[in-house]
């Protein structure tokens, strides 16, 4: 995992975030076994506090839950996991947008880039 | 009980006064951060909690008791220099520790040195300075104490012993005790740390955590602490 963190937000929503992408991603498998609160915590290279608290709301959330002296594991409910995965993406696909807008950019502007640099790539695999 | 709490804690240095009036309780479990520019205090306040130093007023208390020779049990020191003996090899520096504190963890610090690739018969002398800090740092986290002071640990090192540093004081986390670490490093530090605690020409100006700084005011806490300390 590659843990990287921005000044202007709370850590402890950007170690939600990052742990959220790491399930979404397969980083960290379904009903694979977290390691321990410390062990992220030094990984990470954050307070074990800080982790244990976006641990414990990822697991209000349903995406990880604990087994009582086992540990804490990644959820096993693809929906569930296919939902965070449709989340993460609709937040990536606004903070585009504004940005495009704030360019100036319009609504059709924006679809004609998307489907310029998609062709592109495909030309690029075909080529590759 | 707190592990560390002081009220109306003063200080003077003949006409100066190096701490005047500080408040700040540390909780257990807790690690804080202690930020303030140069000679804004942070020393005089650590020396203060492990009894180096005598206050002139105001209450201080480690582990519910004024600092002296019962608190030493509880308090583990890093000072702002580098002070272990030159001459000793890491095992005659055990030993040392070993002698001195019953709550030495040798198993901890034999695994932490050979992890480093630091022979036993390696001595403090043969050591570059990066190198020393890091076993002074080990030594004082090899005690099972209830309150760490780390004066500067990340002063004058470079950027991966740093992270050696960091990672070391996260690996020893214990519910049980507090870490307090002074700096003035605060972007390196800043995601280590529960709590920060801002303290300028021996007054404390703020206490709080880093998350709520960055939630309430959508910066980082090294961004505030330029903010508050612009010159």
């Amino acid at each position: 995992m590659q843990w990287q963190f921005s000044n202007d937000a709370p850590i402890y929503t950007q170690l939600i975030h990052q742990v959220k992408v790491g399930i979404v991603t397969g980083a960290f498998p379904p009903g694979e076994r977290l390691p321990s609160v410390r062990d992220m915590a030094t990984e990470a290279g954050v307070n074990p506090n800080t982790m244990q608290r976006a641990l414990a709301e990822l697991e209000r959330d349903g995406l990880v839950y604990s087994q009582r002296t086992a540990g804490r594991f990644v959820t096993e409910d693809n929906t569930m996991i296919n939902t965070a995965k449709r989340s993460l993406a609709e937040r990536h696909v606004k903070t585009f947008l504004e940005a495009m807008l704030r360019l100036g950019f319009h609504r059709d502007e924006i679809i004609d880039l998307i489907q310029q640099e998609l062709g592109e790539e495909e030309t690029d695999h075909a080529s590759a | 009980m707190p592990v560390l709490e002081c009220k109306g804690l003063t200080k003077r240095f003949g006409r100066t006064t190096a701490l005047d009036e500080a408040a700040i309780t540390v909780e257990p479990g807790r690690i804080v951060g202690l930020l303030g520019p140069n000679g804004s205090g942070k020393t005089t306040l650590i020396k203060l909690a492990n009894g180096l130093l005598t206050p002139d007023g105001g209450y201080i208390a480690v582990c519910g008791a004024a600092p002296g020779k019962e608190s030493h049990s509880l308090v583990s020191y890093l000072p702002e220099r580098t002070a272990i003996p030159v001459w000793m090899s890491a095992k005659q520096l055990m030993d040392f520790y070993g002698d001195f504190y019953q709550d030495f963890r040798r198993d901890t610090a034999e695994e932490m040195l050979a992890r480093l690739n630091i022979r036993p018969g390696q001595t403090v002398k043969q050591m570059s300075k990066g190198t020393r800090e890091k076993v002074q740092l080990i030594m004082v986290m090899s005690r099972a104490a209830k309150l760490y002071l780390l004066d500067e640990p990340i002063g004058g090192v470079d950027p991966a012993t740093r992270d050696y540093i960091l990672s070391t004081i996260i690996g020893n986390y214990n519910p049980e005790a507090a870490v307090v670490i002074s700096t003035h490093l605060i972007a390196d530090v800043e995601k280590v740390l529960d709590e920060v605690v801002f303290i300028n020409q021996g007054r404390v100006v703020l206490q709080s955590t880093v998350d709520d700084i960055r939630e309430e005011k959508g910066m980082s806490v090294d961004a505030l602490f330029r903010e508050v300390f612009k010159c």
